[in-house]
């Protein structure tokens, strides 16, 4: 996106006028992306307008999922509990993140190893992940209780009580992504210049002052692309919920996503769940787009 | 005066591996975790305070649940899945991400953003009723097709940046020289594109290996992939930790070794786009 548009202009004033002739390349893509992209966004607002059962007739309603779903406390309190999800799996990945970028920004032996070892997670297959939590969550039997007791802190019910449900899931998220910021944030420390901090040591700031006032505002557009990642992906976050929780105890951790899949393939409601779709895509497209209103005005400011 | 300067950087170095240790640790202990639990009897997984050295190696869990569970099936499917989806994202994503960075067609590139926002499980509604209607249903087909949308985003992605990336000289001389626009391409650029096309496959089969929600829904008995195959254990059979914590292991496995192996290649790809599946 953003890193597209300098040697984008740079070719503009050279190309110009021929560019077109390089539009042929992307038919087959284009066929494709129409296929398993467009077709699916199209036919789903014309679902989403009719009372559509799988293995029953279709009745055209108009709006009518839309004002239902409005009225629906079940879908009203996902939205709740996904923005409650997505509020901590952004910020707190991006304070783990860019404190392992400064890490990582450093020169020390086998840092590229280190690295390697630090993005395991986010490589890591989810469901398999989801397994492991599963089980380091079991309140009787599970590790993390008996880390707990070794620090004479009670047990907890993590997963299984809906009081503190989502803040777990919330940990799984964060072990699983706070790598994607790291790496996002390390990019933006190896672009920066280094003429700052000479004439800061030169000053004598400490560690925190250089931080505050040097670091943080020359990585901020770049923590703000990782916000923008990092909201739609946990609004969108799906597998780890789904094989933890399911969306249990009750309905405590039913985020958007996973109403949207019980309405669509558990009751087969798929002209409600098509409402949902849109509904939930303008939720993501909406904060996105404020997160990056909110970067156009840091730009300026 | 000198005795305490070098002790100070010594203590700045201690603090720093400790640092070092403290951020990695999440990673290694939850990964040491799985393979401790797969390695172990039951007597230790089942043990309170836990084991975590196990008292006898046992390969047993991982022979057991790849026979009970014909983990061999899904594995296959798991790698037909993976491996249509990124041959074709390279064969339709290469040319595309070549002429999107040729014509600067940025709002062409828009659509693989659009994808990369819109939730899978949007996708899967329309497109379950589509392969009911075609007759597709369990086959691995419907499984393949759809997967490219994960695959064929993060492929173009990629590629867009790594084609900005290279110099114009040599193709502007060949086209000077008569080349068409193809034969350019086929014979200048596509070749220097190889180091690109090697990291954007790789990123696309990790994503492709990785997905669950796909195969979930789409996928039958015989056609499921490995994670599907790895979950319904969790939900439809009682098994005991050390299997299933076996099973998490195999399926991982050959992504974490991918992962240290060309890390460096990985972290490139990765920083080019902040890319993700799913």
């Amino acid at each position: 996106m953003e890193r597209d548009a300098v040697p984008g202009e740079m070719l503009a004033t050279r190309g110009r006028g021929f560019g077109h002739r390089y539009l042929p390349f992307a038919y087959p893509a284009l066929v494709i992306t129409a296929a398993v992209i467009v077709f699916p966004w199209l036919f789903t607002v014309y679902m989403s307008l009719h009372d559509w059962k799988i293995g029953q007739d279709r009745e055209f309603v108009g709006l009518a999922n839309f004002v239902r779903l409005a009225k629906d406390v079940r879908f009203l309190e996902s939205i709740g509990h996904t923005l409650y999800f997505t509020a901590l799996a952004v910020v707190l990945p991006l304070v783990f993140g860019t404190a392992a970028a400064l890490v990582f920004n450093e020169r020390f032996p086998l840092r590229g190893l280190f690295r390697a070892v630090f993005i395991l997670p986010m490589m890591a297959t989810p469901v398999a992940v989801a397994l492991v939590w599963t089980m380091m969550f079991h309140p009787q039997l599970g590790v993390l209780n008996y880390l707990l007791s070794t620090v004479g802190l009670p047990p907890q019910l993590w997963v299984y009580s809906p009081g503190t449900v989502i803040p777990s899931l919330v940990m799984v998220e964060v072990w699983h992504w706070t790598p994607l910021v790291m790496l996002i944030v390390l990019g933006g420390l190896a672009a920066a210049p280094t003429e700052p901090y000479d004439s800061a040591k030169i000053d004598g700031a400490n560690g925190w002052q250089i931080f505050r006032h040097i670091t943080l505002p020359l990585i901020m557009p770049f923590l703000l692309v990782a916000a923008v990642i990092r909201t739609i992906d946990a609004l969108k976050a799906f597998d780890t919920i789904f094989v933890i929780t399911g969306g249990g105890p009750g309905t405590a951790s039913e985020t958007i996503n996973i109403f949207l899949y019980l309405q669509a393939f558990s009751f087969y409601n798929i002209g409600y769940a098509s409402a949902v779709t849109i509904v939930f895509f303008v939720i993501i497209v909406a904060l996105a787009v404020v997160l990056l209103w909110l970067r156009q005005k840091a730009k300026w400011s | 005066m000198v005795m305490s300067v070098s002790l100070r950087r010594f203590a700045r170095k201690l603090a720093f591996g400790f640092a070092v240790f403290v951020i990695v640790s999440p990673a290694i202990l939850v990964i040491l975790w799985m393979l401790s639990l797969a390695l172990k009897n039951e007597v230790d997984n089942m043990a309170y305070p836990p084991v975590f050295v196990p008292s006898t190696f046992n390969f047993q869990n991982f022979f057991d649940v790849i026979e009970r569970n014909r983990l061999d099936l899904y594995f296959l499917n798991s790698i037909l899945v993976s491996g249509f989806a990124t041959l074709v994202a390279i064969a339709v994503g290469v040319p595309a991400a070549y002429g999107i960075a040729k014509a600067q067609a940025h709002k062409l590139a828009v659509l693989t953003l659009i994808a990369r926002i819109t939730p899978a499980l949007s996708y899967l509604i329309p497109l379950y009723i589509l392969f009911q209607w075609i007759g597709l249903t369990g086959t691995i087909w419907p499984i393949a097709i759809t997967h490219l949308v994960i695959t064929l985003p993060i492929f173009i992605y990629v590629m867009i940046g790594f084609f900005e990336s290279l110099p114009q000289e040599l193709e502007e001389a060949a086209l000077i020289d008569g080349c068409t626009l193809w034969q350019a391409f086929r014979h200048v650029a596509l070749p220097l594109a190889r180091p690109g096309i090697v990291v954007g496959g790789i990123l696309s089969i990790i994503f492709s290996w990785n997905n669950f929600v796909f195969a979930a829904i789409l996928g039958g008995r015989q056609t499921r992939t490995l994670p599907v195959a790895v979950f319904n254990m969790l939900t439809f059979e009682q098994v005991a930790w050390g299997p299933l914590a076996a099973a998490a292991l195999l399926v991982t496995l050959p992504v974490l070794v991918l992962t240290l192996l060309i890390q460096k290649e990985i972290v490139g790809g990765l920083t080019a786009g902040g890319v993700k599946g799913g």
